[in-house]
């Protein structure tokens, strides 16, 4: 690792006044890709500016079917929290299933949704559950945020402070596993809202980062059923080839992953 | 036995220390004035070096030097080697090109060390490794061993015309065409064997001191075997002569292998220790160990099996393409020949067997040994033979093994191993009883009632342990002889040590060896110390790898055992005016049959230390030693059942019971026992189901350098398994053991892919089964 220096901000202002004076800052929350990838002297921050110690930033609250999860909630928080499972079970299976219980107990939602990795869990449920993300200079809805891979609209400097959400009435996350990293080779959130209106967000999968399969929802939309996915065709020209799998392989899993969260929700 | 002899469930003693985060490996080892190294590395796969520019790197803060392979070459240190000699068909011996510790003129591989900086701490090391300025003149770059046989293809070494290292055969050709013209039947399959990396969980390490008063260097390293490190850097590399470098490998966490070699890292920090007068330590980051520790496996081979109209096998031919990466690493040579074609013939009375191997340089790291080391890849080519046959033939896989075992012992096979013993039916039979292989069409049916396909498949292995009759693998072409060497030394007061030339990193040795001793003469475990790995200290060794420390290395302690034991009776039988044949040793005491006369163990011991009542003529003291060169091989076989289940919409494979039932000879210690075909089972099945090392074929760049993209077995990808043991002693060590320490990384990987294969009714599967294969040739298969 490169030298860096180190600064523990109590509240949002200071860290962004700290990063304001810093010449290649970086906001440090679980530090579960950043400081590895510092490791690897990959990135080169000048000063990292820890958001894990700002009350404002923390906890999770839910009203009626109203959601707001600060931003350095960590996935462990996440994911063990019954008054979240209480509304919407299928973000704390989400959680529960990220890396290991060290990572779960550091990573954080506002690092793992900044950092945009296209295997992520997050961003799907962001996209699925028409989430807002709040900065501290504005909110930003989730269909605006994730811009590529590995890039938000987030500007230089601006901090998510939390993320918020109604909750729809019905929500699952099925997620195929890569067997290397245990990210998503292909994860799909579904949900339902009593109006009728669905959206299925695939990670994982896409050349260009999360989206929202138009098709599925469509499907979904008419006949909300496992068997309403079996139609619907996924184009992998879209998709991503790796070396851990084809984009028809991935086309393949987002129809499986579907139904199943379907069945599920 | 007693509770803490021989065959008991022994807890590990060495477990305290590793538990409770007192291990000592080398990068905990702190010498004063002690400096960091750290490597300039190619990012090229291939390449010549114009110039290396290190003038910056040396001006930078805390950077004590910067060293290059001109002046490793310009001091004299010597080229790395191959060991064991191999002579192609036409009779020319092996093609070894020059494998540099610090590449001078062309890097082949990416990580391939160019020159080390040397500085205050790791961190200034690493900035000044970043500031040295290598001008590469990049080649083209081959890494598919078949590719780089053809005319055209980059060339790797001068002296290896096509890539080619050498083109060996064993067995009668003419014999085994003739006998497959006339076959019934004849199963023709294609085997890839998939590249793996060894991943020890600690990663390799060394500090090298050079003390200028008396010349003298040590190295702190680990290693599998540091009598050979010293033997080999002294005889070939130059570092130093043997009375003049002393190898200490003190903990070591894991080798599977990989640590046997002596790598280019450790020779440059004892000579860099010296050109720097400083002590130079390099620990390997898990990049670099993706990178630079030699792989295992990558064969690819053609196969044709041959039977008579009753099924008999009448002929098995094989042609074997090996890859053994950018420079030959120190046994790479024998992993595809004698560790591999002679156990082509596994448990089957095949009368005629013709293996042909050609071993190939590409743009790749170094592959040598690897957990089974060449007996994986005969089985899983035979044993997947064999599934395909039984497919072909529509017999059971059982019926078809049945009728081809070898039942007669001693058998000659036709490619050099003489199997000593076994029982392949009882292992079989064990097997399926434990896997209740008759229940298994009800749990298909059930199991495609939920959607999901189930399938069972078999492996019968054997391998080649104990390595080795040192005259036999001389005539092979071994540099070395493959004995062990113990000493066993009583102190005065009746506590013992064993220094061992066995070196354990993982296999429980401190407490196995320790269990022998306690079982001869009845005194606890704990009063027992065993020393290993440290040249100073322990008289001479040739380490552990191919399970060779039971069979080799305790039967090594058995016959220094026996020198004390036969002293300790003499000393005894004076002291009570006894006939020495009349002692009888049980429970610490040593005692006059049938009499109530016995002596304590401890006060015969002090006995033989003060001298002042010793038959006459005899040397004071008690401590022997001896070195035991094994008459044979020991052939450790088994059968392994494994069923799965295949989820048809994602290829997903879940294994869902896993059966190994072996037979290892005599068994010191069942639950270290255990412990060691659980960990090669993990191995066997992450070769099978996960791992997989790929490099970019255009430019030689390793795409599974790290965990993201490199799949290790992890506990929730495995059953718990169901083992057990059914032994018929050794005959020929005098401890009736065989060794288990490789059995379950050989016998695995083609159980579960005969099962995944049967499971989805397509035979084509290679491994890593991935569930994208596996959903692909599931769905081909419909
Ligand atoms: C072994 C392992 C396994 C993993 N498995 C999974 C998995 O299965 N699924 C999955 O989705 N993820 C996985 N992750 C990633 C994990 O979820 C991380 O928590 C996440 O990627 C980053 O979150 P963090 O809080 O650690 O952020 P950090 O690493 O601290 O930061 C990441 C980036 O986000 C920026 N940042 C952080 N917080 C904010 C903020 N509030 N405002 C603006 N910018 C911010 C940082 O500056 C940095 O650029 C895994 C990680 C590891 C190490």
């Amino acid at each position: 690792m490169y030298q860096t220096n180190y600064h523990r901000p109590s509240s949002v202002q200071e860290a962004a006044k700290l990063m304001s004076g810093a010449t290649e800052g970086k906001y440090l929350a679980g530090g579960m890709t950043l400081i590895a990838t510092m490791k690897q002297r990959l990135a080169a921050a000048s000063d990292l500016v820890d958001l894990r110690h700002i009350a404002e930033m923390k906890g999770i609250t839910v009203n009626g079917r109203s959601v707001r999860i600060g931003a350095a909630t960590t996935h462990h928080e996440v994911a063990s929290s019954a008054e979240l499972g209480a509304v919407c079970p299928a973000i704390c299976a989400l959680a529960s299933h990220i890396g290991d219980p060290h990572v779960r107990h550091m990573g954080t939602i506002g690092g793992s949704i900044a950092n945009n990795d296209p295997a992520a869990d997050y961003p799907a449920a962001m996209l699925a559950l028409d989430a807002k993300i709040i900065t501290n200079s504005r909110e930003i809805a989730a269909a605006d945020f994730f811009t590529g891979l590995f890039e938000t609209a987030l500007d230089d400097g601006e901090i998510i402070t939390a993320i918020t959400f109604d909750a729809p009435a019905k929500v699952a996350y099925q997620k195929f596993p890569n067997p290397a990293s245990r990210y998503a080779m292909a994860g799909v959130f579904v949900a339902r809202r009593d109006n009728g209106d669905v959206r299925v967000a695939v990670t994982g999968a896409g050349s260009n980062g999360v989206f929202r399969h138009q098709g599925m929802e469509a499907a979904l939309a008419g006949n909300w059923s496992p068997d309403a996915v079996g139609n619907v065709s996924v184009d992998a020209s879209d998709l991503l080839t790796d070396l851990h799998a084809s984009a028809a392989y991935r086309a393949n899993l987002i129809k499986v992953m579907t139904k199943r969260a379907v069945a599920a929700a | 036995m007693g509770v803490e002899g021989i065959g008991a469930r022994v807890a590990r003693k060495e477990d305290k220390r590793f538990l409770t985060g007192k291990g000592r490996y080398t990068d905990d080892m702190s010498v004063p004035g002690m400096k960091y190294a750290i490597f300039v590395r190619s990012p090229h796969a291939h390449a010549k070096i114009k110039s290396i520019d290190a003038t910056a790197a040396k001006a930078m803060p805390g950077v004590i030097d910067v060293l290059d392979g001109k002046q490793l070459t310009a001091d004299g240190i010597g080229n790395l080697i191959c060991g064991w000699m191999i002579h192609s068909k036409d009779g020319s011996p092996m093609k070894m090109g020059a494998w540099r510790p610090l590449a001078d003129e062309t890097v082949r591989y990416v990580g391939d060390a160019v020159a080390v900086v040397v500085a205050d701490g790791v961190n200034e090391a690493r900035d000044a490794a970043e500031a040295v300025i290598v001008d590469y003149d990049p080649l083209p770059v081959v890494t598919d061993p078949v590719k780089a046989l053809a005319d055209g293809q980059p060339q790797l070494h001068p002296e290896a015309p096509n890539n080619l290292i050498f083109d060996w055969e064993l067995g009668d050709a003419a014999a085994t065409d003739a006998a497959i013209a006339a076959a019934a039947h004849v199963t023709e399959v294609k085997i890839l064997n998939n590249r793996l990396s060894p991943n020890a969980m600690e990663p390799r390490a060394a500090l090298g001191i050079y003390d200028s008063g008396d010349d003298h260097y040590t190295c702190y390293t680990t290693s599998q075997n540091p009598h050979l490190a010293r033997l080999v850097m002294s005889a070939f590399y130059n570092v130093a002569p043997e009375n003049k470098l002393r190898v200490i490998a003190p903990d070591v966490g894991g080798g599977f292998g990989s640590k046997i070699y002596i790598y280019p890292e450790e020779i440059v920090c004892l000579w860099a220790s010296k050109r720097t007068g400083v002590p130079v330590k390099w620990t390997c980051d898990r990049t670099e160990a993706f990178l630079t520790d030699a792989h295992g496996r990558d064969h690819v081979s053609t196969v044709k099996m041959a039977f008579d109209s009753s099924n008999k096998i009448t002929a098995l031919k094989v042609d074997t393409i090996a890859n053994l990466g950018a420079y030959m690493s120190l046994f790479s040579s024998c992993v595809p020949t004698y560790l591999y074609a002679t156990l082509l013939s596994g448990q089957y009375d095949i009368p005629a067997i013709h293996a042909n191997v050609r071993t190939v340089y590409t743009n790749t790291a170094p592959v040598d040994a690897y957990r089974g080391a060449g007996r994986p890849e005969a089985t899983y080519l035979l044993e997947r033979t064999m599934e395909t046959a039984a497919r072909e033939l529509g017999l059971s896989p059982a019926e078809l093994r049945r009728i081809n075992f070898i039942r007669t012992f001693p058998h000659q096979t036709p490619v050099i191993m003489n199997y000593d013993a076994g029982d392949y039916e009882a292992s079989l039979n064990a097997a399926m009883a434990a896997a209740d292989w008759d229940g298994f069409a009800a749990r298909k049916a059930e199991a495609e009632r939920r959607g999901m396909k189930r399938g069972i498949g078999m492996s019968c292995y054997i391998e080649a342990c104990g390595l080795a009759p040192s005259s036999a693998v001389g005539s092979l072409g071994a540099g070395v002889g493959l004995w062990e060497s113990a000493e066993v030394r009583v102190n005065a007061v009746g506590t013992i040590e064993v220094m061992t030339g066995s070196h354990s990193h993982g296999q429980g040795h401190e407490t196995t060896f320790a269990q022998l001793v306690a079982d001869r003469f009845g005194v606890p475990i704990d009063s027992v110390n065993i020393v290993h790995g440290d040249t100073d200290k322990v008289q001479m060794g040739m380490g552990t790898y191919g399970s060779r420390s039971g069979a080799v290395g305790m039967s090594a302690v058995a016959k220094a055992l026996d020198k004390v034991e036969a002293k300790a009776k003499k000393i005894a039988a004076h002291l009570m005016e006894a006939d020495e044949s009349d002692i009888v040793i049980e429970n610490g005491e040593l005692k006059v049959a049938g009499t109530d006369k016995s002596v304590p163990w401890f006060q015969m011991a002090l006995a033989a230390y003060t001298a002042h009542n010793l038959p006459a003529g005899m040397e004071p003291g008690l401590k022997e030693g001896a070195f035991y060169d094994p008459s044979n091989f020991t052939f450790p076989a088994g059968c392994y059942i494994c069923e799965v289940e295949v989820d048809p919409d994602t290829g997903k494979t879940e294994i869902v019971q896993f059966v190994a039932a072996d037979d290892f000879g005599n068994i010191i210690n069942p639950m270290i026992v255990e412990g060691q075909v659980h960990g090669g089972l993990a191995q066997g099945i992450g070769q099978a189901l996960l791992e997989g090392v790929h490099y970019d074929p255009d430019n030689g760049q390793l795409l599974t350098a790290s965990y993201q993209d490199y799949a290790m077995p992890r506990a929730d990808d495995l059953p718990s398994f169901k083992v057990s043991t059914s032994n018929t002693p050794c005959p020929n060590n005098p401890l009736g053991v065989k060794g288990c320490g490789e059995a379950g990384a050989i016998g695995s990987p083609p159980a579960l892919i005969n099962a995944i294969t049967d499971a989805i009714g397509n035979n084509a599967l290679t491994m890593p089964a991935t569930p994208e294969k596996v959903w692909a040739a599931a769905h081909a298969a419909n």
